[in-house]
């Protein structure tokens, strides 16, 4: 696939639930390859935005491509097709309290692919082993950390080995060292293998560390305020409340000293 | 607008809602039906383990409550059936009186209600959490059909499990009217052994097993769709659960209603 190509493409997306409009007249893309960063205050529609890039709710207006194909007006067949190429890990893990860890990473794999009993176990152990979950194969979610969780839910996302990840607040509510090592795992998981990553974020240290490209979505306008370069909007951006955003964290510690 | 008009407007509100609500459980029914047809056709597509579980939760572990609650059915029938027929001098007609109930009517129902305050409500709260966590969420994106995966274990197990739980509340409603009988009216164990397995027939059995399995899947079905109506808080989830087993306990009685007509004009 050529490197500049668009993965996906949101235009004029405006989305809510019921009559309450969260998302106005939404324009981006997402290239090939990218760490693609949405970023916004809380309640802003960060996780909204997520789930109908997903196709898992209808805008009220516009289109979501995804790999070329419209995934509104995506038949269930298609859409089938098509969710089997990426993989999504949601905000608090959102793994089935019912089953193991290894049950649930092998659960897409059950539904998507006709491997042999062994060779999903295998896929199951390789997944847990790159989120550094080796030996918690056979815990209940309940028997785990929140941190842990979150990496579980990554290990089954990535189970189908997709080229297109959207991950939901890799760092919220996790403590600053287990949030560096989450991002630098998924710094690792994209440069091994190649993967184009949707993430919603609130965290500037990681939005600094690995974002290739930001939006910053606003609750008051709902719509995208900026997008850009991180660094780049952090220092030339016209808008100061961008600016603020991008700065807060600097300005909190430079009050502390 | 005078009080008057707010009082209807209200009530015409309501009715509205209701009309509505019932349209969404036969549309979720009709979903439903499609998604069985699937999944008959793959039954490997099936979550058995689920399944089993789900049998365990709604049928074994209900197994103790069921049988002390019809016995006590059986009790009360058996005394309040006891003093009239005293009246009259027909005593042994007792075992008639609470046979034919128990088999045709209060088994069944109280089975219903036993299963509707554990099995519909934890459902209902079962699948309403998963919706607050995003499980829902991410059961449609790795391509398992929330109907499939949460919906069918359950209306399997308990179209299995509350038929089973009948016949045993039955037992134990007939025994406890046997108790009285022998007891309070002093029949001859044997005659009022006689005297019930004349007053039943294998088609009242076989009618109260058909309505216990009708209510299974009405149990199933409202408390599954109140827990998918959820929405994404917890008092939303806790609304849910109350309303899954008033609706079902609604739908039991009308239900009840229909196939009692039914099975009379058919004659049994
Ligand atoms: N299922 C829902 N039904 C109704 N309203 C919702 C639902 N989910 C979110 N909302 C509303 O949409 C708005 C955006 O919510 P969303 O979850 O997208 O925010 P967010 O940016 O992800 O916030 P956070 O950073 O806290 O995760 C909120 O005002 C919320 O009240
Ligand atoms: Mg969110």
């Amino acid at each position: 696939m050529d490197k500049s190509e668009n993965i996906i493409e949101v235009s004029g997306v405006t989305a809510g639930y019921g009559n309450n409009v969260v998302l106005k007249d939404i324009d981006f893309t997402v290239k090939h390859g990218e760490i693609f960063v949405i970023m916004g205050g809380s309640g802003c529609g960060k996780s909204t935005l997520l789930k109908q890039m997903i196709g898992l709710y209808r805008p009220f207006a516009g289109s979501v491509t995804i790999f070329g194909q419209d995934i509104v007006e995506a038949t269930l067949s298609e859409r089938r097709v098509m969710m089997q190429k990426f993989g999504v890990t949601y905000q608090d893990g959102a793994l089935f309290g019912s089953m193991t860890l290894a049950e649930n990473v092998a659960l897409p794999l059950e539904e998507y692919t006709d491997k042999s009993v062994a060779e999903i176990a295998q896929i199951v152990r390789d997944k847990l082993q790159q989120v550094e979950l080796g030996e918690f194969g056979d815990y209940m979610p309940s028997e785990i950390s929140g941190g842990m969780r979150k990496r579980a839910g990554l290990a089954r996302a990535m189970a189908l080995s997709p080229s297109l990840l959207f991950f939901d607040e890799p760092s919220a509510g996790l403590d600053p060292i287990t949030s560096a090592d989450l991002d630098s795992l998924i710094l690792v998981l994209q440069r091994e293998m190649k993967t184009t990553l949707v993430i919603v974020s609130h965290e500037l240290d990681s939005i600094y560390t690995i974002a290739d490209r930001v939006i910053i979505l606003n609750a008051a306008t709902k719509g995208i305020v900026a997008s850009g370069k991180p660094r780049e909007l952090r220092d030339n951006c016209q808008d100061s409340w961008v600016r603020d955003l991008l700065t807060r964290k600097n300005m909190k510690l430079e009050n502390k000293i | 607008m005078s009080k008057q008009e707010r009082i209807v407007e209200n009530i015409g509100d309501a009715a509205w809602q209701a009309m509505l609500d019932t349209v969404d459980l036969f549309c979720f029914v009709g979903e439903l039906t499609i998604t069985i047809f699937t999944a008959l056709r793959q039954p490997r597509k099936v979550r058995w383990r689920e399944t089993f579980y789900y049998m365990d939760q709604c049928g074994c572990k209900a197994l103790p409550i069921t049988i002390i609650i019809c016995l006590l059915m059986g009790l009360i029938l058996g005394f309040q059936g006891a003093v009239q027929l005293r009246k009259v001098g027909t005593d042994i007609f007792l075992a008639d009186f609470v046979g034919v109930s128990i088999l045709k009517e209060l088994g069944p129902l109280m089975v219903a209600m036993v299963a509707t305050g554990r099995a519909g409500a934890s459902f209902a709260a079962e699948i309403g959490t998963m919706k607050v966590s995003e499980e829902v969420d991410a059961l449609e994106t790795m391509g398992c059909s929330p109907h499939r995966f949460l919906v069918i274990p359950k209306l399997l197990a308990m179209l299995v499990a509350m038929p089973l739980l009948t016949i045993f509340g039955n037992i134990a409603g007939i025994i406890g009217g046997f108790i009285v009988g022998v007891s309070m009216l002093k029949l001859p164990p044997v005659a009022y052994y006689n005297r019930t397995v004349a007053a039943i027939s294998p088609e009242i059995f076989a009618s109260g097993l058909i309505k216990s399995a009708v209510f299974a899947v009405i149990i199933t079905v409202v408390g599954c769709m109140r827990g998918f109506q959820a929405e994404n808080d917890a008092q939303s989830v806790g609304r849910a659960t109350t309303s899954a087993v008033v609706t079902a306990i609604f739908w039991i009685v009308i239900a009840d209603w229909v196939l009692t007509m039914m099975f009379t004009m058919m004659g049994y």
